[in-house]
């Protein structure tokens, strides 16, 4: 079992989508949101996953073929 | 006299969370178990009070450990090459071009490895080598990398650099001379940014921008300071930042405002403006939008070492801007050169690409209003222009090539130039 801490970025189009819902019902993946800033033009959501490791990065990539931005929660750390 | 630097401890007590306040013992931590919000360094601000003074900062070292007390390790344990102190030059040349009266440069290209880098990562490899770390890692794109290899070999610990592959050579060399472990990643700048974050949870490593941030970020705060005791113990009215992550931008104006409350100054209600390169400016963007929401971008400016699409402080940054009545802008990359020869011309000093989209940006600030004629203005240079000589090259005149002659030379020098001085009378 793995632990993942990420961040979702929603652009407008895709803010009613239940796409978490989507994700712990499709994938074997428990989620948990932690912390959540979602507007009617733009949305991010912090949520933490369980689950098999391979499951995880199937279903982030399923996330990511939505059109949700995924990043790891601390978000860039390539720096100049 | 009695004895104004004893060897001290740190006044950090704690990591604070930014976002829901929950409280954690100092260690090597970023991030809230509760609410995954950032942590930051928190003080004992009363026992600094009964200790710091102006005379205090002044009996200190000519580095940025003269604000010690104000700082999360302990002074006597820093890990120090001689960074900080550097050079606050009133700059005529530039404020006539640019229509201010009273503009200064901070010039931090003068620190050990040329960039404000330093401040930073001597904070960060302090930290690290008192929580016994033996290595010291980063990802970067130049500056952090070049940075991090010379505190790492300073300190006698290892270091861990993870680069993209398609860096410049200058870079490269700028960080190999100190003999790190040097990464170069093949794959997308996505693809370093995942690397690196799985990295720092697997491996007992100090990632300064990761598992050390808190205490890294701190040493930008030094900035702020200097500004303040170098105009006379007094804050800038206006301060010019490039922005990046975010996290420097609001540190000088963190560090201002501690020099406030301790008062060392008085607060006048500094203004904080933030510029970015048009080709990576999510910050400067979202100002535009008057939103407090980030748009992630894909980074495409010659000015990579502002080039992070999805600023980790992105949003404090804009909470500053609201704070403090200052603004947001970017600049083209034609600009950013342009910004660059500007500075050089006029006050000697080469900037890196940064530093070309803050004289740039100070322009447009400048034009549309918002900084202000007669307004103490203080304008960020954080890296030296050798790092990133390719941005400028291609805008430079090549030299006069010449035969040893004066005659060949007269001519070359007329051609250009225009008319010669009538020669001296023999």
């Amino acid at each position: 079992m793995e632990r993942k801490r990420v961040k979702f970025t929603f652009v407008e189009e895709l803010i009613k989508e239940p796409v978490i819902w989507k994700l712990g019902r499709e994938f074997d993946i428990v989620t948990n949101i932690r912390r959540a800033d979602v507007t009617d033009q733009r949305g991010w959501v912090i949520l933490e996953l369980d689950g098999e490791k391979d499951e995880i990065e199937r279903g982030l990539d399923w996330v990511r073929e939505q059109g949700v931005r995924v990043d790891p929660i601390s978000e860039d750390i390539v720096e100049g | 006299m009695p004895d104004l630097r004893p060897v001290q401890e740190s006044f950090a007590r704690s990591l604070r969370c930014r976002e829901c306040g929950h409280e954690y013992p100092l260690a090597p931590s970023n991030v809230c178990e509760w609410c995954f919000g950032p942590l930051e360094v928190f003080y004992d601000y009363a026992a600094i009070k009964s200790r710091i003074s102006r005379q205090r900062i002044e009996s200190g070292p000519p580095t940025m450990w003269r604000y010690g007390d104000l700082l999360p390790v302990d002074a006597a344990t820093a890990v120090d090459i001689g960074t900080g102190y550097t050079p606050l030059v009133r700059a005529p040349n530039l404020g006539r071009a640019l229509g201010l009266n009273r503009l200064y440069i901070k010039n931090d290209c003068q620190n050990p490895t040329w960039s404000f880098k330093d401040r930073v990562v001597s904070v960060a490899s302090s930290v690290a080598r008192s929580f016994e770390f033996d290595t010291l890692a980063c990802a970067s794109t130049g500056n952090l990398a070049n940075s991090v290899a010379a505190h790492a070999a300073r300190a006698g610990m290892r270091a861990c650099v993870f680069i993209p592959a398609d860096l410049e050579q200058g870079k490269i060399i700028g960080s190999a001379v100190y003999s790190p472990t040097l990464v170069a990643v093949e794959g997308s700048y996505d693809d370093v940014n995942r690397l690196c974050s799985e990295l720092g949870d697997k491996y007992p490593w100090a990632f300064v921008n990761i598992n050390v941030r808190p205490y890294y970020a701190e040493g930008s705060k030094t900035l702020g300071y200097e500004v303040c005791e170098q105009l006379g113990w007094r804050a800038p009215d206006h301060c010019i930042v490039p922005m990046a992550s975010g996290s420097l931008f609001t540190k000088i104006y963190k560090g201002i405002k501690e020099m406030a409350w301790l008062g060392l100054i008085d607060w006048q209600g500094t203004r904080m403006s933030g510029a970015q390169a048009l080709g990576c400016s999510p910050i400067a963007e979202a100002f535009g939008r008057q939103s407090m929401n980030i748009r992630p971008q894909k980074p495409n400016t010659i000015a990579k070492s502002l080039a992070i699409g999805n600023p980790a402080d992105g949003y404090y940054a804009l909470k500053t801007m609201k704070d403090s009545n200052g603004a947001a802008t970017a600049v083209t990359d034609d600009e950013v050169v342009e910004g660059i020869r500007l500075l050089a011309e006029t006050e000697g000093i080469f900037a890196e690409t940064a530093g070309g989209v803050v004289i740039s940006g100070l322009r447009r600030l400048v034009r549309e209003g918002t900084v202000h004629p007669d307004e103490v203005v203080v304008a960020f240079i954080t890296g030296a222009g050798l790092k990133t000589q390719e941005a400028v090259a291609g805008a430079l005149q090549p030299p006069l090539t010449i035969e040893p002659t004066i005659e060949s030379f007269e001519q070359a020098f007329e051609d250009r130039e225009g008319s010669l001085p009538l020669a001296k009378a023999v």
